[in-house]
C-alpha cells in the first residue's frame, strides 16, 4: 500500500469517527422523541402518535444501529439473508399462533378469568368515558 | 476409539506425549468428540431400548413382574414412555446422526484438519453429557422422573398436583434446554466450518451430499429451536416461580406452549431426517457405482423442504381446539411437504437404476431406509389431513407412523452410516456375515412390531394407557400386542450381535486400507483411522464433483475428488 | 496460537470465521427473543387491560437504560475502529467503557426491579408482569454475558492480541442493544 493511499485510508477512518458520533446523536434525539411522543399522544388523544413514535422510531433506531454500527449492509449478502430469514420465521410463528392465543374461547375450551378481566376492563373504560361519575375508575390495584 | 499412530502424533504435536485424559476425555480433536457423541448416544440407546422393553412387556402381559424392572405401575409406565421418547430423539438420534456423523465427516469430507472451533466443539459435547446426566438424575429424585409425555404439554408439565413429579418435571425441562444449548453451539460450528473451510478447489456443488444435509439440518435446528428455548424458560418459571404463562385458570394459554413446541418439533423431524438421507445418498451412489442422480435437484429440494418445514407445525394440534381455518392452512402445507420428500425418494431410486449394485451391509441398510421410510411417509398423509387426523389422533396409528419415520432415520440410518464408515473410523472391517444376520434380524422384527400397531390404532386403541385389557372392546386385540412385544424381544436380542460385531471388529476385524469401498469423497484419502490433523500428506485439493463413478473419461470406475486431472499429472 | 487448526484460518465464504459464527449466533438469538416477544405481543394485543398494568412501569428509568445502552454501543463501535487501526490499547479502553455501560445498565435494572417488587409487582402478579420480568430478564442475562466476553477481549486487546475479536464482541453487543431498542417501547412506552 502506498503512502498516499495509506493516509487517505486513515482519513476515511477519521471520517467514520465523526460519523459514529453523529449517528449516536441521532439515536439520542430519536430516543427523546419516543419518550415525549406518548405525552403528545395522550394530550391530543390520538393514539396513533404514541404508536408511531414508539414503534416506528424503534424500528428506525434498530435500522441505524444495524446499518452503521454493525455494518450489516456492507457485509456479504448472505448475512442479511440469515437475519431476514430468522425474522420472517418469527412472523410465521406469530401468524400461526396468534389466531389461537388471541382468542378467549374456542372449540371445547374457554379462558374464564381472561373473559372476566376483559369485561371488568371494558366496564372501567366505559365509566371513564362517561366522566367517571362512579369514581372508582383508577384504584383497581 | 480413533487411535492415531504414535509416530505421527509426535510429528504433529512434537512437544509431549498426550495422556489418556488429554487424548480421549478432554480432546479437541473432532474425531474423538464424534466418538464421544456416538458412544454416549449408544449408551443412551440401550437405556431407551430397555424402557421400551419394560413398557411393551406390561402392555402384552399386564401386571407381570418384568424381569429387570419389576411391576410396571401406571406411574412407572408414564415415566417409561415419556423418557423413552425423549431419550431416543434428543439423546440418541440427535447426538449420533448430527453430532457424531457431523463431527466425524464434515472436516474429513471438506479436507480440513479439524472443526473451525475445536474448543467450542468440546464444550458442546460437555454440555450434552451434562444434559444426559441431568436427565437420568430425574429418576432418582423424590416422585421419580417426569411422566407427562416428551412433548411436555401443560398443565401436566407445569402443575405438580397433576404430574406428581414436582422435581422430576423441572429436571426434565432443564435437561432438554441444556441439550438444545449443546446442539446450538455444535450447529454453529458445523455451519461455519462448511461455509469457510472447504478444501481449495471445492465449490459449493462439490460438497458431498451428507455434509450439505447435516449443515441444512443444523440451520433448521438453529432457526426453529429459539421459540422453544424461550418457552422452556417460561415453563421453568411456571413450575417454580408461580407465573402462569400456560395456565388458563390465571389468564395464561396452554395452546401457546403447543405452538412453541411444535414450531420446533416439526422442523426437528427434518433435522434428523436430512442427515440420514445424506448418509443413504453416499452409500447408494458408492455401491451402485453410479453418479448420484440429479445432485442439484436434491439440493434445491432440501432447501425447499427446509423452508416448508416451518409452515406445517400445527398439524400436531388439530384436536387441540385450534382455529379451524388455521387447520385448513396447515393441512395444505402438510400435504405439500410430502411432495419434495417423495421426489427425493424417486431421485434416489433413479440413482440405483441401471447401476451395478453390490449388496453389502451398508447398502442393505440404505435400501431398507428407503423402503421403510416410504411406509412412514405414506401413512403420514392420513394424519396430515385434519379430517383423517381427528379420528386417528393420539391412537397407535400415529405411534406406528411415527416409528416408521424415526426408526428408519435414527436406527437404520445410523446402522447404515456406522457400517459404511466403520473401516475409516477404526481401520478395520466389520464382519459382513454377522452384519447381514443383524440386518435381517432387525428389519423383519421391526415390521413385526409396528404393522400390528397400525391395526390396533385404526381399531381405536389410544396411547398412554398402561393396561388395555380393562376395556372390553380393546381386550380382544391382546394377541396383536403380544405379537408386537415378542417381535421387539427378538429385535433387541439381535442387537447383541451388532454390539459384539462392533466391539470385536474394532480390535480384531480385518485390517482396512485407505479406501476400501473405492469411493470418491475426501475422507477416503486420509489413512484409516485418520491421525490427529487428518491428512498427513498435506490437506487435499479438489478437482471434481464428489460422485464421478464409472466416468467415461477415466479408466477406473471411481475418480477421487482430489486426484489431479491427467494433464496436470504429467 | 499453536493449537489453531488450518481450518479456522480458511475463509471460503469471504468472511473471517469468528465474525461468521457471530452472525449465525445472532440469527439463533433472534429466534429466541422472537419467541418470547411474539408470545408477549399476541397476549398484549388481546388483553386491553394490560395497558393499565403497563402504566406502572417507569418510562424514565427505561429511557435512562436505553441511553446507557446506546452510548455503550457507540464506545463498542469506536473500539472496533481503534482495533482496525491496530491500536489495541485504545480499543481496550473503549471496551472497558462499554463494560461500564453494561454494569450501569444492570445496576439501574436492580434498583428498578427492587422498587417494583417492593410495591408488590412481582413476576407472579399477573401475566403482564411475568412477561415483563421474563423478557427483560433474558435480555439482562445477555447483557451480563456480553460484559463477561468483553472483559476477556479487552484484556487480550490491551496486549495487542486477537484484535479481530473486538469487532466480533461488538457485533454481539450491538445486537443486545437492538433487542433493548424494541423492549423499551414494548414494555415501557406502550400504555
Ligand atoms: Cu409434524
Amino acid at each position: 500500500m502506498s503512502e498516499a493511499e495509506h493516509s487517505e485510508d486513515a482519513h476515511a477512518h477519521d471520517g467514520h469517527e465523526h460519523n459514529y458520533i453523529r449517528i449516536w446523536g441521532i439515536l439520542v434525539v430519536l430516543l427523546i422523541i419516543s419518550v415525549v411522543g406518548p405525552f403528545i399522544g395522550e394530550y391530543t388523544e390520538i393514539q396513533a402518535i404514541t404508536l408511531v413514535t414508539a414503534f416506528g422510531i424503534a424500528a428506525y433506531k434498530a435500522y441505524l444501529v444495524v446499518k452503521n454500527f454493525m455494518h450489516m449492509t456492507a457485509e456479504k449478502a448472505f448475512v442479511s439473508y440469515i437475519v431476514v430469514t430468522c425474522l420472517v420465521f418469527m412472523f410465521l410463528l406469530y401468524a400461526g399462533t396468534a389466531p389461537d392465543v388471541m382468542k378467549s374461547e374456542g372449540s371445547g375450551w374457554e379462558k374464564p378469568l381472561w373473559q372476566q378481566q376483559e369485561a371488568e376492563y371494558a366496564a372501567r373504560q366505559a365509566a371513564l368515558a362517561h366522566g367517571g361519575e362512579d369514581g372508582h375508575g383508577d384504584d383497581h390495584h | 476409539m480413533a487411535t492415531a499412530p504414535a509416530t505421527h502424533e509426535e510429528h504433529d504435536l512434537g512437544h509431549h506425549e498426550q495422556s489418556f485424559w488429554e487424548k480421549y476425555v478432554f480432546s479437541t480433536d473432532h474425531k474423538v468428540i464424534a466418538m464421544q457423541y456416538m458412544f454416549t448416544g449408544m449408551a443412551m440407546a440401550l437405556i431407551g431400548g430397555f424402557f421400551a422393553y419394560a413398557f411393551r412387556m406390561q402392555l402384552a402381559y399386564p401386571g407381570m413382574e418384568v424381569p429387570g424392572w419389576g411391576l410396571v405401575t401406571p406411574n412407572d409406565y408414564n415415566q417409561l414412555v415419556t423418557n423413552h421418547g425423549a431419550i431416543m430423539i434428543f439423546w440418541v438420534a440427535m447426538p449420533v446422526l448430527i453430532a457424531a456423523m457431523g463431527n466425524y465427516l464434515i472436516p474429513l469430507m471438506l479436507g480440513c484438519d479439524d472443526m473451525v472451533f475445536p474448543k467450542l466443539n468440546r464444550l458442546s459435547y460437555q454440555i450434552f453429557l451434562l444434559s444426559a446426566v441431568v436427565l437420568l438424575s430425574s429418576f432418582f429424585v423424590s416422585g421419580g422422573g417426569f411422566g407427562g409425555a416428551w412433548t411436555m404439554y401443560p398443565p401436566l408439565s407445569t402443575k405438580a398436583e397433576y404430574s406428581l413429579t414436582q422435581l422430576g418435571s423441572t429436571i426434565f425441562v432443564v435437561a432438554v434446554a441444556l441439550e438444545f444449548v449443546a446442539f446450538l453451539l455444535g450447529g454453529i460450528n458445523f455451519i461455519t466450518t462448511a461455509m469457510n473451510s472447504r478444501a481449495p478447489g471445492m465449490k459449493l456443488y462439490d460438497v458431498p451430499m451428507v455434509v450439505w444435509m447435516i449443515v441444512v439440518a443444523s440451520i433448521l435446528f438453529m432457526a426453529s429451536v429459539g421459540p422453544l428455548i424461550a418457552g422452556a424458560i417460561m415453563m421453568l418459571f411456571d413450575q417454580n416461580l408461580g407465573t402462569a404463562f400456560f395456565d388458563p385458570d390465571r389468564a395464561g394459554d396452554p395452546i401457546l406452549w403447543q405452538h412453541l413446541f411444535w414450531f420446533f418439533g416439526h422442523p426437528e423431524v427434518y433435522v434428523v431426517l436430512l442427515p440420514a438421507m445424506g448418509i443413504v445418498a453416499e452409500i447408494i451412489t458408492t455401491f451402485s457405482r453410479k453418479k448420484l442422480f440429479a445432485y442439484r435437484t436434491i439440493l434445491y429440494t432440501v432447501f425447499g423442504t427446509g423452508v416448508l418445514s416451518f409452515t406445517v407445525w400445527a398439524h400436531h394440534q388439530f384436536v387441540a381446539g385450534i382455529d379451524p381455518r388455521m387447520a385448513h392452512v396447515f393441512t395444505v402445507t402438510t400435504l405439500l411437504i410430502s411432495v419434495p420428500i417423495a421426489e427425493m425418494l424417486f431421485v434416489y431410486i433413479a440413482t440405483l437404476y441401471g447401476g451395478s449394485i453390490e449388496y453389502s451391509t451398508p447398502m442393505l441398510w440404505a435400501l431398507a431406509f428407503l423402503v421403510e421410510f416410504l411406509i412412514g411417509g405414506v401413512t403420514g398423509i392420513y394424519l396430515g389431513a385434519s379430517g383423517g387426523d381427528i379420528y386417528m389422533h393420539d391412537t397407535y396409528f400415529v405411534l406406528a407412523h411415527f416409528h416408521y419415520t424415526f426408526f428408519p432415520i435414527a436406527i437404520i440410518g445410523t446402522y447404515a452410516g456406522v457400517t459404511y464408515w466403520f473401516p475409516k473410523m477404526f481401520g478395520r472391517h466389520m464382519n459382513e456375515f454377522w452384519g447381514k444376520v443383524h440386518f435381517w434380524g432387525t428389519i423383519i422384527p421391526f415390521n413385526g412390531i409396528f404393522i400390528p400397531l397400525f391395526f390396533l390404532g385404526a381399531g381405536g386403541q389410544h396411547r398412554r394407557i398402561a393396561d388395555f385389557t380393562v376395556y372390553p372392546e380393546l381386550a380382544q386385540m391382546q394377541p396383536w400386542r403380544e405379537f408386537a412385544t415378542v417381535a421387539l424381544l427378538i429385535m433387541l436380542a439381535f442387537q447383541v450381535i451388532f454390539l459384539w460385531n462392533f466391539f470385536y471388529s474394532m480390535f480384531r476385524g480385518r485390517k482396512a486400507e485407505k479406501n476400501p469401498w473405492k469411493a470418491n469423497t475426501l475422507e477416503w484419502v486420509a489413512p484409516s483411522p485418520p491421525p490427529h490433523g487428518n491428512f498427513p500428506d498435506g490437506l487435499p485439493t479438489v478437482y471434481r464433483a464428489p460422485y464421478e463413478f464409472s466416468h467415461p473419461d477415466h479408466d477406473e470406475d471411481y475418480w477421487p475428488q482430489n486426484e489431479p486431472p491427467a494433464e496436470q499429472k504429467a | 496460537m499453536s493449537g489453531t487448526p488450518i481450518a479456522t484460518t480458511r475463509s471460503a465464504a469471504g468472511m473471517p470465521t469468528g465474525k461468521l459464527a457471530v452472525w449465525w449466533l445472532i440469527g439463533s438469538e433472534i429466534v429466541i427473543f422472537g419467541g418470547v416477544l411474539a408470545s408477549y405481543i399476541m397476549h398484549r394485543l388481546a388483553h386491553g387491560g394490560w395497558s393499565e398494568e403497563a402504566a406502572h412501569t417507569n418510562t424514565w428509568i427505561g429511557a435512562l437504560n436505553t441511553m446507557v445502552l446506546l452510548t455503550s454501543s457507540l464506545s463498542a463501535v469506536l473500539a472496533h475502529q481503534a482495533a482496525e487501526k491496530g491500536d489495541g490499547k485504545k480499543a481496550s479502553k473503549l471496551l472497558w467503557a462499554t463494560i461500564v455501560g453494561a454494569v450501569t445498565f444492570m445496576i439501574v435494572k436492580a434498583f428498578e426491579w427492587t422498587e417494583e417488587i417492593t410495591h408488590g409487582y412481582t413476576i407472579a402478579s399477573s401475566t403482564f408482569w411475568s412477561f415483563y420480568y421474563t423478557a427483560a430478564g433474558i435480555h439482562a442475562s445477555h447483557v451480563l454475558a456480553g460484559a463477561i466476553c468483553m472483559y476477556y477481549v479487552a484484556k487480550s486487546a490491551a496486549k495487542g492480541e486477537h484484535l479481530h475479536r473486538v469487532e466480533n464482541v461488538g457485533l454481539y453487543w450491538h445486537f443486545v442493544d437492538v433487542v433493548w431498542i424494541f423492549l423499551f417501547p414494548l414494555l415501557y412506552i406502550a400504555k
